[in-house]
């Protein structure tokens, strides 16, 4: 039995832990607010809000009920546009109302949600945090200029807010009064005998964790599938670090990455690099881990972790292994990994002073879309000579792959124009990219190089523009 | 005022079609599309299929009731593939089972033994293989011919523009329902209920009163559900006549991408001459519509490209020749603008090319041919032009010459990125150009207890029609807006409708609407005098009151509603308008199409990131032609939103077959439309308020296309910025300028300026 709180009723269903949340809001709940328009999480009409008791508070975050599994929402509070109305519209609403920031009325809902979650989150009120937190939604009326203008009208709602985002809210009467109580429901939910999530049958066949690539690829299968839900175990969250080494629980998601100090105070533009990743409802349900056993040949995670020359341990729940990452992708989307493994937590060793590291995304849309090219280059410097470097790439070939060549190349050479070029052309010489709907081969190439250019500049500031432009 | 439907909107109450409460019994309905472009049946095994558990029967071709026949303007599209498919996605049978889920499956158990034949999917080469919709149509102005012997400068070249996906957010879809005495209810996510009242009575058989469509909302359509709506009507209907029970059909998303056609993909030739004085004389047009596998509405977006294919410029001779060219993709369909866009961005590459050949900023060549009122366009109606007007009021409101510094400034001292600026003015007529379908109906009642019910054949897709009908009747009315409701439409309720499309809805109905009140308001008057003894001359009705001669009675809006009831006079009427003065002869290729026609101009300026190819459109900043405005909250959202999508369709947007004619950007993932980061961070829209008298609602002028071509001033703006890093770049005039295509641009000939 998976219970838990839909809006401000107690849900206890019997159905299978891999049945989608939207399925369950809009046709067995016929809850329908929350809106269908592509089914795989690219265009957030079906936005909810998950909360969840962490340490004696509420958490929310932005999800898209499309691709989130009943499971992942065992003993927590899932939040529909129903939970946010009240009598007549909410400051949100009204806002959206006031500036024309509905026009057919199908995105809205999405968005209502993910502003009410914005609310929530205890977030800094800023314009650009509220234009994030709707990063996920796409209105194919408004042009959005519209929805911002309604964010600037929340931002000034949230003036003055407490450490309890859900008081003020309800205080401010842009939530209804039922959220106060959502914490002693939630733990008292979390007391009642559980319900079971992993198969009766003991035979799992499939691991899951956000879900946002599983329930892309296979939403059929995964309804019935006996799945075991990494996400919902406290082990395996949590980003540590620990003699040097960052260790991140293979539950961990691309939000606790973003928020998570080590990774921070380690990469101070890590703001920038998720910018270019996915979208907040996506980054909310990802795992890291989730995107390295996706096994594309371009995800973003893998592209900035092999970089890093991560180390996966792999837990088939008796024996555990590591392997570095830069071994687990054998061919297209083929695993070092049996099929009964899991990935339990990933390492790597945090970089000194002297190393440098930076990431690169091109696609044909800034943000929430998959790379033409992705790449990260990490360097570490003794004085004015690489040490050692290492540059991953995605989108130009079936696997992620490291690019040994290139690498190899920097070690024991001073940072100079030089450098760039044979490194670009070494680099391009180690790739067949081939061409799909993210860009044709040549341009993969020219893009690689590029990128690469655009490591190189944005680490060693003293390189000339012009010349490494004209490499 | 705000939007009507807003509040609905935001608590998610708004009732669109896959939220309809189910009847019980009801069937699901999946598609089985061919997976083939082109090629001959050899045979179709649905036999899998039936036996599946849930699934209650397969139709295919064999099972049309009526006629197998969806086509609107040429019976050419067959509902279902007989012996030939002509596309990929082309249904080919219609699974019927007890969940979705069930019908899904068995449509993965179908097999069809295909055999191919090739694929063309490039309209120049189905065009001389001689695969025409329709004889090619060329509009004339002046002689052509021999106008180039006058001209200075010649330019020649090639334009192309891609597809673009609607991608209206809530997908295609229908819901029939059977009624007793033979009568089915759709209900349909249509923009044109009268269309698939027309497709549903061909494939069925039924006679057209035997069908009432229904239409609540919808989330969005943008061109996409005018003509593209009628097959799922068709299939759910045929399917509800067959096993008598509701069924519904609610296609997802990535069977809606494939199966459906787009904005039609068109490559065109130029050639275009000027005087020494940048005069432009003489312009020379091609245009090679990719029509897809059948007619569609692509004639009309073809006579479209036509009708605007010099934008806001005078042209005294001018040879247009546009062929609408058989593909074997699905049938390309409308889509804002209607192929109004795609023959403005030809004339505006023409334009730019010329400038960069002559090494001059285009906006002279574009400023000094705009037209003037009296001057003829192409097709013989004399224009009543605004084009100068909005032009100078952008140049000087936004004052251009400290945009063009900042311009210059900035790529003066920046490497790796560059600015690039554009105008784009336009000018989009106003009216169905097909003239019948220039009519529209309302109907309205008014009961007893003054509340006022509306309804026309306007469809509410988020383009505020719904707000506007209730404003004319309020207006007309004099009444409080709160005691008018507007009810959706239906074909019982509004008959022959012409499809929400072509800017013109809320004119036509809004029209109908201010004809129907003012009609009932003469009667209620009549009662008024009566019952207050007085001439009817001097009773006005105002704020709710009447009115004797400028001075308050004490008799209100309801007491008159009563005693006009008490006297047994109507209070419904049902009135008709039509667009009078509006004439085409396609014969000549001349008349006066259009009502009237908006213009406007639009000032981009676009950043390009010079080492990546990415780039963003920094501002759009607009004088529009509102003629005066009914409702700016509403205006101004159909002019960002059109801004935003015309963007879209110039940048990121890019339909992709393969050369078999498969779609490869078939989901969300692989079409990229423009997300709240891709947006210019300034959009500014200032009004250009015209008090001349028009054929407009209130003389408020429409807004739906229009803006959305002020998005094609982002490509030149992208160029010009590509062209101050690579002044030597050879680029080709094609949309949509992907970062794909800047980048290889930016490094063409690997020329780079410091």
């Amino acid at each position: 039995m998976i219970r838990f709180i839909l809006n401000n009723e107690l849900i206890v269903a019997d159905d299978p832990p891999g049945m989608l949340l939207l399925d369950l809001i809009r046709y067995r709940e016929r809850l329908m607010g929350t809106k269908i328009g592509c089914r795989e999480g690219d265009c957030g009409a079906c936005t909810v809000l998950i909360g969840e008791l962490k340490e004696g508070r509420m958490v929310y975050r932005s999800a898209t009920s499309c691709l989130t599994a009943l499971g992942n929402v065992h003993q927590r509070h899932v939040v529909t546009v129903e939970g946010v109305n009240q009598e007549g519209v909410n400051p949100l609403q009204q806002a959206i109302c006031e500036e024309g920031g509905t026009q057919c009325g199908f995105c809205t809902p999405g968005f209502i949600v993910s502003m009410a979650g914005f609310c929530l989150s205890g977030k800094a009120p800023t314009q650009a945090g509220a234009r994030a937190a709707v990063d996920g939604n796409i209105c194919r009326c408004t042009g959005y200029k519209s929805i911002e203008r309604a964010l600037t009208r929340m931002v000034k709602d949230l003036g003055g807010m407490s450490d309890e985002p859900a008081s003020f809210l309800v205080d401010k009467g842009i939530l209804p009064v039922y959220f106060k109580q959502i914490p002693q429901r939630l733990a008292a939910l979390a007391l009642e005998p559980n319900g079971v999530l992993r198969s009766e049958r003991g035979d799992v066949n499939r691991f899951l964790g956000g879900g946002t690539d599983l329930y892309v690829q296979r939403p059929e299968a995964m309804v019935e599938a006996e799945i075991d839900f990494l996400s919902v175990r406290g082990d395996l969250k949590g980003i540590v670090e620990e003699d040097g080494r960052c260790v991140i629980g293979g539950a961990a998601t691309v939000t606790d990455l973003i928020e998570s100090p080590v990774i921070r105070t380690a990469f101070p533009r890590f703001d920038h690099y998720a910018h270019l990743i996915s979208s907040t409802p996506i980054r909310n349900i990802a795992t890291v881990a989730g995107n390295f056993v996706n096994a594309s040949p371009i995800g973003d995670l893998t592209i900035f972790f092999l970089a890093l020359d991560a180390q996966l341990l792999l837990s088939d729940g008796k024996l555990r292994r590591e392997l570095p990452l830069r071994r687990f992708f054998l061919g297209y989307k083929e695993l070092g990994k049996k099929a009964e493994e899991f990935i339990e937590k990933i390492s790597f060793r945090l970089p000194d002073a002297d190393e440098h590291f930076h990431f690169e995304k091109v696609s044909k849309r800034t943000c929430l879309d998959i790379a033409s090219v992705n790449t990260a280059m990490r360097v570490r410097m003794k004085g004015a000579v690489v040490e050692e470097g290492l540059i991953s790439a995605g989108g130009v070939g079936p696997v992620p792959v490291c690019l040994e060549g290139a690498s190899l190349l920097m070690a024991g050479r001073r940072v100079d124009e030089e450098l760039v070029q044979e490194v670009v052309g070494m680099a391009r010489s180690e790739v067949k990219p081939i061409s799909d709907a993210r860009g044709t081969a040549a341009y993969k190439l020219l893009l690689l190089g590029q990128l690469i250019k655009s490591h190189f500049l944005t680490l060693f500031p003293q390189l000339s523009v012009v010349r490494v432009l004209e490499i | 005022m705000k939007n009507i439907d807003a509040i609905g909107h935001v608590r998610g109450e708004s009732i669109y079609l896959d939220d309809i409460p189910l009847i019980q019994g009801t069937l699901f309905g999946a598609a089985y599309g061919s997976p083939v472009a082109h090629g001959f049946i050899r045979a179709l095994d649905i036999s899998a299929a039936e036996q599946h558990p849930g699934v209650v029967c397969v139709l295919t071709y064999r099972d049309v009731r009526g006629e197998n026949q969806i086509g609107g303007i040429i019976p050419d599209e067959p509902l279902f593939a007989e012996q030939h498919v002509h596309f990929c996605g082309m249904p080919m049978a219609f699974v019927i089972a007890v969940s979705e889920k069930a019908a899904r499956e068995a449509v993965g158990m179908i097999k069809a033994e295909i055999e191919p034949l090739p694929v063309i999917t490039d309209p120049r080469e189905a065009q001389t293989n001689g695969a025409l919709i329709i004889p090619p149509r060329t509009f004339r102005l002046g002689d052509v011919d021999e106008a180039w012997s006058l001209c200075t400068h010649i330019v020649e070249g090639r334009a192309d523009t891609n597809g673009q996906e609607h991608l209206y957010i809530e997908t295609q879809g229908a819901y029939a329902i059977p009624q007793e005495n033979n009568v089915l209810r759709v209900y349909s996510s249509t923009q044109a209920p009268t269309a698939v009242q027309r497709a549903v009575a061909k494939v069925t058989g039924l006679p057209m009163h035997a069908l009432d469509i229904s239409v609540t909302r919808l989330g969005g359509g943008f061109g996409g559900k005018e003509d593209q709506a009628n097959v799922w009507a068709a299939l759910c209907a045929l399917a509800c006549m067959r096993v008598g029970k509701p069924v519904k059909y609610s296609v997802p998303r990535t069977e809606d991408m494939i199966m459906t056609g787009k904005r039609h993909p068109y490559s065109s030739d130029f050639k275009i001459g000027l005087d020494k004085d940048l005069k432009i004389l003489a312009y020379e047009v091609t245009f090679y519509q990719n029509a897809g596998a059948a007619a569609d509405l692509s004639p009309a977006v073809l006579e479209r490209t036509l009708f605007h294919c010099t934008n806001s410029y005078f042209v005294p001779h001018v040879r247009a020749t546009a062929y609408s060219c058989r593909t074997h993709l699905p049938p390309n369909t409308a889509f804002r603008g209607f192929g109004g866009p795609q023959g403005m961005f030809v004339i505006e590459a023409a334009i730019a090319k010329t400038a960069e050949i002559l090494g001059i900023d285009a906006a002279v060549i574009q400023k000094r041919n705009l037209h003037q009122t009296g001057d003829t366009f192409p097709y013989g109606q004399p224009a009543e032009s605004e084009a100068h007007a909005c032009w100078q009021k952008a140049e000087d409101l936004y004052v251009v010459t400290a945009i063009r510094k900042e311009v210059e400034e900035f790529n003066h001292s920046h490497i790796l990125f560059k600015k690039g600026m554009a105008f784009m003015p336009v000018c989009f007529g106003i009216s169905f150009t097909k003239t019948l379908m220039n009519q529209a109906r309302a109907l309205v009642h008014v009961y007893t207890d003054g509340s006022v019910l509306v309804t026309t054949g306007a469809v509410e897709m988020g383009q505020g029609v719904n707000t506007k009908m209730m404003q004319v009747a309020a207006t007309v009315l004099s009444i409080d807006p709160g005691l008018v409701k507007i009810q959706s439409t239906s074909t019982y309720k509004i008959a022959n409708t012409s499809p929400s499309a072509a800017s013109a809805t809320a004119d036509l109905n809004g029209k109908a609407v201010q004809m129907a009140c003012t009609e009932i308001l003469r009667r209620l008057k009549e009662v008024a005098a009566r019952e207050l003894g007085v001439a009817v001359e001097l009773i006005e009705l105002k704020k709710g009151m009447v009115r004797v001669d400028g001075v308050p009675s004490d008799m209100d809006w309801k007491k008159l509603v009563l005693a006009a009831f008490a006297r047994r006079v109507s209070l419904s009427e049902h009135a008709h308008y039509a667009t009078p003065g509006i004439h085409f002869d396609p014969e000549k290729e001349k008349g006066h199409p259009f009502a009237y026609h908006v213009y406007g101009t639009a000032i981009v300026v676009a950043t390009m990131d010079c080492l990546r190819g990415r780039y963003t459109i920094d501002a759009v900043r607009v004088v529009h032609d509102f003629g005066v405005s009914m409702n700016s909250l509403i205006d101004k959202g159909q002019i960002e939103g059109g801004i935003v999508q015309g963007i879209g369709w110039m940048t990121m947007e890019e339909v992709l077959y393969d050369t078999s004619g498969r779609l490869r950007s078939n989901t969300l993932s692989t079409y990229k439309v423009p997300d709240i980061y891709s947006v210019p961070e300034e959009i500014s829209i200032e009004a250009l308020h015209t008090e001349r008298d028009n054929l407009a609602i209130f003389r408020s002028k429409a807004v739906g296309e229009p803006p959305l071509m002020y998005g094609i001033g982002a490509y030149f703006a992208l160029r010009n910025a590509i062209r101050a890093f690579n002044p030597s770049a050879d680029l080709p005039f094609s949309a949509p300028l992907t970062p794909e295509k800047a980048l290889m641009g930016l490094y063409d000939k690997q020329h780079v300026t410091a």
